[in-house]
């Protein structure tokens, strides 16, 4: 491992994704969920894991970036990259406005501040349904193929694909955004933000655009999301799409990246298994999961595997090089 | 519905919030936890109270002593197996653990209880109107309101005048000069967790004819007590009693006079507060 290029060894991951498209063709569907919501889950690791504000109403974001879409699809613009751009540029606009309240505020306050955003659209969305469609939410939307060549099709191959390829450039972005100096003064900010002014960081402007940034790229994933399945609904905004985005992303690991999109993919697939036997039994073993996971996994799996390998080579079991985990 | 009207249910709604969120805003301020659980443990008191009255045939109120306890005893449990190791983790462990504790709750409660919405019947005399004053007034509502009332006395004078009060209060403006001077704070800790979670659970019983009692109650409501608590100001017994009530006549008198915004008016209220007192009306911690 130590001749290879660490690009490559944090790109690697993303072979699986394509092997996925040619050994589960049947569950496509499934798959771009999972790309999709890694992607999410990729927007809060920006907002939790490098700059550290914890949020409860990151769906927020989502729902913009899902409804804005939905919206465009529905009223004649049909073009799904641009409606992307769109949703993404309308779900930055929602994150620059709600950010002055969020970074100013601390502890409770400020977690109380990002659910009250969640909520308020939510309810804003549940009202105006006349635009919204209320609670029947927008349906049988219409798109053209995408880059005007490939339709979306029932089998779910131009969706996984599309994805895919969205959640991919994110990905590289991203990466290339957390190792710039600004992405390292976002760590340093998290680590102590008493500390950085010293350091001639602008502390509450770093935090903004961090924030804005991690809104635009939710913005996106509500945007595939739409654009995929077809349909935008109320729990796009929901408190529990808030919640669950935020045990996807500590599940997998926060602050490194590949940690979402695991999180999310096992998230995902232990979701269809254990809800067939029934949703409530999903929900306990789902909330038994977390509490494990805060207790023993700190630093979620890609944390415990990065402790166990470490261990291990400390004993001179292991050849030195990592897991390939963590930026 | 007369304007007195409303202002009655907004009094008696703003009760019952108060006497939920009591608890969440001592812990919060005691332990510095976010407890997301606290609407679980709400729940939890009203399930406890259909449970006895449906499988053993007791009457309501006689429940409600039994809720108590049953409510004391899982919050003590919990306090000492798992809220115990929260007090110095981050707010993202406290987040985690306490909504993972809440979904366990929501799909026990499924499990057990199926997702239909609970009922329990009330004594005759608490149904219907009584006229005061030549106001028709709602006889449960009344009664929830006298109860709250004798609570949050019996809350001031423990609080004010008891030794136990002394160390709480002494123990949320400073824990470790508190400890130092000999205050067994862990012993506070726990007891005043057992507190409040008797007081939610009391709260979830007493809140089935007003809130109504289904599994999504844990989360449903929860916005609400964490709500109050935040603009109340963490630690604060009479912010917490000022906000519940003014959350509660807002609520609804926003839902009578202007049905068609609903809930926003609530959140853009909690927003707004929020931004004008960081700290809360009456906090003492920012």
């Amino acid at each position: 491992m130590r001749g290879v290029p660490k690009s490559v060894r944090d790109l690697s991951f993303w072979l699986l994704p394509v092997a996925g498209f040619f050994a589960f063709p049947d569950y496509l569907v499934l798959g771009s969920q999972m790309l999709i919501a890694g992607l999410f889950a990729l927007s809060l690791d920006l907002c939790l894991g490098y700059a550290g504000i914890v949020s409860l109403g990151h769906a927020s974001f989502f729902g913009v970036g899902a409804y804005t879409a939905g919206l465009l699809a529905l009223h004649g613009w049909h073009e799904p990259l641009t409606g992307l751009c769109v949703a993404s540029l309308a779900a930055a606009l929602a994150g620059l406005a709600t950010s002055f309240l969020v970074v100013d505020r601390q502890g409770l306050t400020r977690l109380m501040v990002t659910l009250g955003v969640g909520f308020l659209l939510h309810e804003l969305a549940n009202r105006a349904s006349s635009i919204t469609g209320g609670t029947d939410g927008l349906s049988s939307l219409e798109l053209d193929p995408v880059l005007g060549l490939f339709r979306f099709e029932l089998s779910g191959k131009v969706a996984y694909l599309y994805a895919g390829g969205v959640a991919f450039l994110a990905f590289v972005f991203v990466r290339r955004v957390v190792r710039s100096p600004f992405g390292l003064s976002l760590q340093g900010v998290r680590e102590n933000a008493a500390r950085m002014p010293a350091l001639g960081v602008p502390v509450r402007r770093r935090l903004i655009a961090a924030y804005t940034l991690a809104a635009a790229l939710a913005g996106v994933a509500g945007a595939l999301n739409a654009q995929t399945t077809g349909f935008v609904g109320l729990e796009t905004l929901g408190f529990e799409r808030s919640a669950s985005v935020l045990i996807m992303l500590v599940l997998g690991g926060a602050g490194r990246l590949q940690g979402a999109f695991l999180g999310s993919a096992l998230f995902l697939v232990a979701q269809h298994l254990l809800s067939e036997q029934s949703p409530a039994f999903w929900q306990f073993w789902l909330g038994g999961l977390v509490v494990a996971l805060s207790f023993f996994a700190r630093g979620g799996l890609l944390g415990a595997l990065d402790a166990l390998l470490g261990s291990l080579r400390r004993r001179g079991l292991a050849p030195a090089g990592g897991a390939g985990a963590g930026p | 519905m007369s304007f007195l009207g409303v202002v009655f249910d907004g009094i008696a709604y703003g009760s019952l919030l108060f006497l939920i969120s009591v608890g969440l805003s001592i812990t919060l301020g005691l332990m510095n936890v976010v407890n997301l659980a606290h609407g679980a443990f709400a729940m939890f008191g009203g399930y406890c109270s259909v449970w006895l009255t449906t499988t053993w045939g007791l009457p309501f109120l006689w429940t409600l002593p039994c809720v108590c306890l049953a409510g004391a005893g899982v919050g003590a449990l919990a306090e000492r197996l798992l809220y115990q190791r929260l007090y110095r983790a981050s707010h993202l462990d406290q987040v985690l653990l306490t909504i993972g504790l809440t979904f366990m709750a929501v799909a026990a409660a499924t499990f057990f209880w199926g997702p239909t919405q609970q009922r329990v019947e009330l004594p005759d005399f608490l149904r219907g109107q009584v006229s005061v004053l030549g106001l028709d007034l709602g006889a449960y509502r009344s009664f929830l309101i006298g109860v709250v009332v004798l609570i949050s006395l019996g809350l001031r004078g423990l609080i004010e005048r008891t030794r136990f009060g002394a160390q709480l209060r002494a123990a949320v403006d400073n824990q470790q000069v508190s400890a130092g001077l000999g205050i067994p704070v862990q012993r506070v800790f726990c007891l005043a967790f057992a507190l409040g979670s008797a007081l939610a659970a009391l709260g979830g019983a007493l809140g089935i004819e007003l809130l109504g009692l289904e599994p999504s109650f844990a989360l449903e409501y929860l916005v609400y007590f964490l709500l109050v608590v935040s603009v109340g100001g963490a630690g604060s017994v009479r912010g917490t009693a000022f906000a519940a009530l003014a959350l509660g006549l807002c609520d609804v008198a926003g839902k009578y006079y202007v049905p068609q915004i609903g809930a926003f008016i609530i959140y853009a209220l909690m927003i707004v507060l929020l931004m004008l007192f960081p700290a809360g009306l009456q906090g003492r911690r920012a």
